[in-house]
């Protein structure tokens, strides 16, 4: 059952941690009283609002609508009332609010009629377009638009991967799903290759998994798949590392796995493609782990929106001296900030902290070059030379030691005999200067604007200067003017180019500063228009009244 | 706030390392003891006093925090690679100038560990062969040769009071030393290395010491402290350039063996050169480094002023360490060779 | 003597067609120092460095009629680069001239009558709106320049701080906390 596994660079094996949570069966959360919906549950542009508060919605209907190219729908997991639409705390590290919509239950779970979809008969463009509505995205960390990865693109689809390696330590989710419900994975991995177009698929899965292994090689008999079991190395569930480890390839720098033919979906995101597919139903629930300092470890499926506090209780509560909480892997998660924070689409796993299993980070000492880090790095980048022009702040330098093929994986802290916390600082670097490029981009957009005003004035100067040579000529000819009196003759031309132009004005009650807006700021202005309108019209009420 | 990763590796911290590169040490400085006395005792502790107390000095100095510093260990390695490079015996402000210069000034004054760029035991030595010709080639004699071996209290006498014994009775030059004075003298390498200094291959004891620095460094090599790249390139070039000048002129110039085995070959090759705060870092970057610094160790011994040229040749690559380091980054994935985004 | 005078002339004449050659042949149209200048500036169009726009103050720099502090929404920052840029010291942000947070213009929809005066005197057409209808800014296009405040008759325009959101968080520089460790040791 085991294909051809090919070397990778870099990489560790930290203590796995997965017995704790991968002993039990999934447990089914049951209904909350509330949720607690982001519109930003993805990478792209967040999902646009369709409902407001007071608003009466049902299990399965749409909430927030795809916005844009990049994103994804946004859904209500259970039927009952949107009490508020409003900023709230969400899973993210800078520990922000983000606009969410509130749902409290009102216990029917009522759901939204569900339709599967006959994807067999359906040609894939069709499909790709149905599944753009179901709000699907990927469930391995980087939460990217489904339907967007299954749109044909410039370079044909050989092979389907299925990610099911699940590298981090603690985090069982996916060993759990594949365990118990690989046949609906694997169908879900067959309607991707089906809509990709692929020729095989390949499901890679750490050695350290052997019972998801074994029901996924069953689960795999009718397709054209085949399971490979890879050596448990973290990170060797990366897109681009699991990539090269099944077929030997490297994925070129700045770019994604479809352009050398190949596609990479978590197992996680099959199963979910499969249910709204099967079931018609959008993605509304994901597994998650709860582990750590908590009394019953364990995977539960819970609705998206569902406070983390809750799923936390379902697994037996914090133990005493618990810490906080973890987002995702302890290699490449985060802290969260506030427990009220809801279960959202890229949430994999919550690891509740303790000081005995997540000792507080030892104080850092100078770097010495030791070059540990460069060892274990999977980029095969130098990790101590991007430290150096990351912390003196050198931004030029350390793009030019290409700090964005840095995946942040953690190996380099992870080993660093000085405890240099250098991925935070990788972090640093690689968001001053996508902040410094955004302002560059608004600077440009600034000054295109400015200097295209500057040219229509000096046109419209022109032109009105032309017409008004044009009429006083005019005029002259037509002797409506003594011919003899040139200075009373320019005093009425210009008399009359004002009459002109005032009634040009009043035809001109359409805004003329509107072109060459993009797509976005078009639709921001017809908002504003509406509202322009809705005010004017208050106003018009308020002066009858 | 620190970020993730939130799992360190366990037992790796800097003092760690530099423990176990210290463990590494110890075979070749038993040996070392077995052979010349145990004046090196003295030295070591001494050396050891030293560095404690001026690293402490400099950071009280600079205004920074002294727990963290102190106890990193690194010091104590300077100060062990100083006493092994200087000659034991010798007068104690020997040591506390060598060990002035490793610490204070080729360590602190660029900025404190991770920030030099030279390697600090050999700034130290430098100083010492340069300033003071005589004391550093006045060696402890093998104890099969010496016509006096100094005990312990003796040698303590020796080095922090002086006492009337001639310093004839109980040193020697090198073997690399006899060598040059000898062709120099216009008699032939063979002439030298039957002198009694001379062991079976090189210094008698010293290469036996240097057999236990190599077994040292491979135990560095298993433990992954320091890659396979430098030690190998140094001693390639040691051996490749004293075999050229073996073959071009046999009567004047001794054999790759003897090179590898004399002076401080086989400490430059694992633990001097591969100090990584130093030394090139990338691959390729340091297999150049230390090729070329194997080489100039040998050309330095043949045609310069001073008996051994490890120390010298070291300290000149380091200059060149960055801009080397530079040129030769590695393919980063994805990347096509040559830095270029692949196709 | 004369061939020696001769040599020279002719090393001279040479080298002076060369020149001359150079001249014309490497010739850049505009002014590169002012477009480098104006890449830096952040094209806010603000005027208050006392020029009209950005591009104007460029050119005056490149002349070196104009010093380099006195662009407040370029921050430090932008002084740094222009000082890099132009081979001179970085000067601190003179009497009254400070950098404020980024903000963006906002106009009251209760209050506005439709005047177009802010309209004419946004210099990035950022403001949407015609005669006697309500006035709207794009946020996006705002460059927080403040030159729509003054004209309006009825004071109806605010700026607003820009807000730290989900969308343009950035990752903080690492705080290690040494402070502690002085403390203990």
């Amino acid at each position: 059952m085991s294909g051809r596994v090919y070397p990778i660079p870099g990489g560790l094996h930290p203590a796995e941690h997965k017995i704790e949570s991968s002993a039990a069966p999934i447990l089914t959360a049951p209904l909350s009283e509330r949720y607690v919906v982001p519109l930003r549950q993805h990478i792209g542009q967040p999902a646009r609002v369709l409902v407001h508060a007071g608003d009466t919605v049902l299990k399965g209907q749409m909430i927030g609508t795809p916005d844009g190219r990049i994103s994804a729908a946004v859904h209500a997991p259970t039927s009952g009332r949107v009490v508020a639409v409003e900023p709230r705390p969400v899973p993210h590290p800078s520990g922000l609010p983000d606009l969410c919509v509130v749902i409290e239950s009102d216990g029917q779970d009522a759901a939204v009629e569900m339709r599967p979809i006959a994807w067999r008969d359906m040609p894939p463009g069709e499909l790709h377009k149905r599944l753009s509505r179901m709000g699907l995205a990927g469930q391995g960390g980087a939460v990217f638009p489904s339907h967007v990865k299954l749109a044909p693109g410039a370079t044909p689809i050989e092979t389907l991967i299925l990610n099911g390696a699940e590298c981090e330590p603690w985090i069982t989710c996916d060993d759990r799903l594949m365990r118990e419900r690989a046949e609906a994975v694997m169908l879900g991995a067959e309607i991707m290759r089906h809509t990709l177009g692929a020729k095989r698929i390949l499901v890679g899965i750490e050695d350290n998994k052997p019972e998801a292994a074994q029901a996924m090689a069953a689960a795999c008999t009718p397709y054209q798949a085949e399971v490979v079991v890879v050596p448990t190395r973290y990170p060797s569930g990366g897109a681009k590392q699991l990539t090269q480890l099944l077929t030997g390839l490297e994925t070129p720098s700045g770019k994604l796995s479809p352009d050398i033919g190949i596609q990479v979906f978590n197992v996680a995101t099959a199963y979910a493609l499969q249910r709204a597919v099967e079931l018609g139903e959008p993605m509304l629930s994901r597994v998650v782990t709860i582990t750590g300092h908590v009394r019953e470890p364990r995977n539960i499926e819970a609705r998206l929106g569902t406070p983390i506090e809750e799923l936390i209780r379902l697994a037996g509560g914090e133990l005493d001296h618990a810490t906080g909480q973890i987002v995702g892997g302890p290699m490449m998660g985060f802290d969260l900030q506030d427990t009220a924070s809801p279960l959202i689409k890229s949430v994999n796993c919550i690891i509740t902290k303790s000081d005995a299993l997540f000792p507080p980070h030892p104080l850092p000492m100078p770097c010495i070059r030791c070059g540990q880090c460069a060892l274990a790095c999977p980029a095969q980048l130098q990790p101590f030379e991007l430290y150096w022009h990351a912390k003196s702040k050198n931004f030029d330098r350390a793009r030019a030691y290409k700090l964005f093929d840095c995946i942040e994986c953690g190996c380099c802290s992870h080993v660093c005999p000085s405890h240099i916390p250098l991925v935070d600082y990788y972090r640093f670097a690689k968001s001053e200067i996508a902040a410094a490029d955004r302002a560059k981009q608004a600077a440009e957009i600034a000054r295109e604007r400015h200097e295209f005003q500057m040219f229509r004035q000096e046109r419209e100067k022109q032109e009105k200067a032309e017409r008004l040579g044009k009429k006083a000529s005019e005029r002259l000819e037509t002797g409506a003017v003594a011919a003899d009196d040139p200075e009373a003759a320019r005093k009425k031309a210009i008399l009359e180019a004002a009459i002109e132009r005032a009634k040009q004005a009043k035809e001109n009650v359409q805004p003329k500063n509107t072109e060459n807006l993009a797509a976005e700021q078009l639709r921001q202005i017809d908002e504003i228009e509406a509202r322009r309108q809705a005010a004017e019209d208050r106003q018009d009420a308020e002066r009858q009244a | 706030m620190i970020g993730s990763p939130f799992i360190l590796k366990e037992h790796n911290t800097v003092l760690f390392t530099m423990i176990k590169v210290m463990a590494a040490l110890i075979p070749g400085t038993l040996a070392y003891a077995w052979f010349f006395g145990p004046g090196i005792w003295i030295s070591l502790i001494w050396c050891g006093l030293l560095g404690i107390g001026f690293e402490a000095l400099a950071l009280l100095i600079r205004g920074r925090p002294m727990k963290p510093a102190l106890s990193d260990g690194s010091v104590l390695l300077t100060a062990w690679l100083l006493a092994l490079s200087v000659p034991t015996l010798a007068p104690w402000w020997l040591y506390l100038t060598g060990m002035f210069f490793a610490v204070v000034v080729a360590k602190h004054l660029y900025g404190g560990l991770g920030q030099n760029l030279f390697n600090p035991a050999m700034v130290g030595y430098c100083v010492l062969i340069v300033s003071f010709p005589v004391y550093m080639t006045q060696w402890a004699a093998p104890v099969t040769l010496a016509t006096y071996v100094p005990n312990l209290a003796d040698a303590f006498n020796l080095v922090f009071i002086g006492g009337n014994i001639t310093p004839d009775a109980y040193t020697s030059a090198t073997v690399l030393d006899t060598v040059k004075t000898v062709v120099r003298g216009g008699h032939t390498v063979t002439d030298a290395l039957v002198q009694p200094i001379h062991g079976l291959i090189a210094g008698k004891g010293m290469e036996l010491v240097a057999v236990m620095y190599l077994f040292g460094g491979i135990f560095l090599i298993v433990n992954r402290l320091v890659t396979w790249h430098i030690p190998v390139a140094f001693l390639a070039g040691i051996a490749l350039t004293a075999g050229a000048l073996q073959m071009l002129d046999p009567t004047h110039n001794a054999g790759p063996l003897f090179h590898l085995l004399a002076g401080g070959s086989m400490l430059g090759a694992f633990f001097i050169a591969t100090d990584p705060v130093t030394a090139c870092t990338t691959p390729r970057g340091k297999l150049i480094f230390a090729g070329a610094a194997g080489f100039l160790t040998v050309i330095i011994r043949t045609f310069g002023g001073y008996p051994d040229g490890v120390a010298f040749s070291i300290l000149i690559m380091n200059c060149a360490a960055p801009f080397i380091d530079a040129y030769t980054q590695p393919r980063v994935f994805g990347h096509a060779q040559g830095g270029k985004a692949a196709k | 003597m004369i061939s020696a005078v001769v040599v020279m002339a002719a090393i001279g004449l040479v080298l002076g067609a060369v020149l001359g050659w150079a001249e014309l042949y490497f010739k850049v149209a505009g002014d590169p120092l002012a477009d480098k200048i104006n890449d830096v500036l952040p094209q806010t169009q603000c005027g208050q460095c006392g020029f009209a726009g950005c591009r104007p103050y460029a050119e005056a720099m490149a002349k070196g009629e104009a010093d380099i502090n006195r662009c407040p929404p370029g921050g430090e920052a932008g002084i740094q680069k222009l000082a890099d840029l132009l081979g001179v010291e970085p000067k601190p942000f003179g009497e009254g001239v400070a950098p404020k947070p980024k903000s963006v213009a906002v106009i009251d929809e209760n209050t506005c009558i439709g005047c177009t005066l802010c309209i004419q005197a946004c210099p990035v057409d950022a403001i949407v709106g015609a005669s006697k209808q309500l006035h709207v800014i794009v946020a996006d296009l705002c460059t927080g320049c403040e030159l729509c405040i003054a004209p309006c008759p009825v004071d109806c325009i605010h700026m607003e701080v820009v807000h730290e959101t989900v969308n343009n968080w950035k990752w903080r520089y690492p705080v290690i906390p040494i402070q502690q460790e002085r403390q203990t040791a």
